[in-house]
């Protein structure tokens, strides 16, 4: 449960975004969440809706994208979308695999009132 | 009313991926290892460390940074061992975080070879923390089940070497050593394994021998 610790550092960007901008209020927040992030999406929320209470973001809303964990095998190439954890080519057997998306925790988009 | 959409595209934890980066540089710089320790509570972190302390004190410096929701216990175990201990008492906080381990920094000796840190018990939330280690241990005991590799994947995904402790209770536990190593290399084929015990102090020279490896490799890359 280190959501909220993680929503405290989104409302340090989101401060200093804010105050960039200059903008009156933020509107909406659009987070990308990977499967293999660490994080629970749904108290992301929670937190996020309790964070957000006397800030610039009081009558914002929080937007999760999920995204799926995906790799590419180093030797044949294959792409597969990970969903069992089992880190080894399905078409080759081989272990040198490089992740390209789903370990990310990212804040993609603020929309503001200016 | 003017609306405006502003691309981002930061990370959450980016703040503490900066601060972690620059304490592995700093303490990379000096020649010291940098350990982080995670496991559930009462997995064997504090343990493992007293055997690691007895067996290298006489060649090697080493120093300890506990991190608990509360009491400077695990500290005081370290000290009894002649080792310099920080306690981070957290108040609560389930994990530790690099700025943390950054406030302690300038106390620590520049003379060292290891600085171990010894995460808050808990398989979740210190996973997704970078402290500036350069090796990241994931603690596992026996009496915890063989089934945690998976259950847990970030802790396993993230970590550089696995460390089965309490192996003495392999012959009163069903615990499934095979199936438990073999799930952890699935989700994470790089990942060393040792097989542990500190109450036999069996597998603790294996494991030394593996941070005097990595030891090596970095006093070398800094040469």
């Amino acid at each position: 449960m280190h959501e909220l610790s993680i929503v405290a550092s989104l409302f340090e960007i989101l401060e200093e975004k804010a105050k960039e901008q200059k903008a009156k209020k933020i509107l909406s927040v659009k987070l990308k969440v990977g499967a293999l992030s660490g994080v629970v999406p749904e108290f992301l929320e929670t937190a996020f809706d309790i964070y957000k209470k006397d800030t610039i973001a009081s009558e914002s809303k929080l937007k999760i994208e999920k995204v799926p964990l995906k790799i590419r095998c180093q030797l044949c190439g294959t792409e597969i979308v990970k969903d069992d954890l089992v880190f080894i080519c399905e078409k080759c057997d081989s272990t040198e695999l490089k992740t390209l998306s789903g370990t990310e925790l990212l804040l993609e988009k603020i929309e503001m009132e200016v | 009313m003017k609306k405006k959409e502003v691309l981002v595209l930061e990370e959450l934890l980016g703040s503490n991926k900066k601060i972690a980066s620059e304490i592995r540089e700093k303490l990379e710089k000096k020649g010291i290892l940098t350990i982080n320790l995670l496991g559930s509570p009462g997995a064997g972190k504090t343990s493992l460390l007293e055997r690691i302390a007895e067996r290298t004190k006489a060649d090697y410096k080493m120093a300890v940074i506990e991190g608990d929701i509360e009491t400077e216990r695990d500290a005081e175990r370290i000290r009894a061992k002649g080792i310099p201990a920080w306690q981070i008492i957290t108040g609560g906080a389930c994990h530790l975080e690099a700025k943390m381990v950054g406030k302690i920094l300038p106390e620590i000796p520049a003379d060292l070879d290891f600085l171990f840190i010894e995460n808050v018990g808990n398989l979740v939330c210190p996973a997704s923390y970078d402290l500036g280690e350069n090796i990241r241990c994931v603690l596992l005991s026996i009496p915890e089940g063989d089934d945690k590799p998976k259950k847990y994947p970030k802790a396993f995904t993230t970590s550089d070497c696995l460390v089965i402790t309490k192996s003495d209770l392999l012959p009163a536990l069903p615990f499934n050593l095979e199936h438990a190593q073999k799930e952890a290399l699935q989700i994470n084929p790089k990942l060393e394994i040792f097989n542990t015990s500190a109450l036999k102090d069996s597998g603790i020279n294996e494991l030394i021998e593996y941070f005097l490896s990595a030891l090596h490799k970095l006093r070398q890359k800094n040469a």
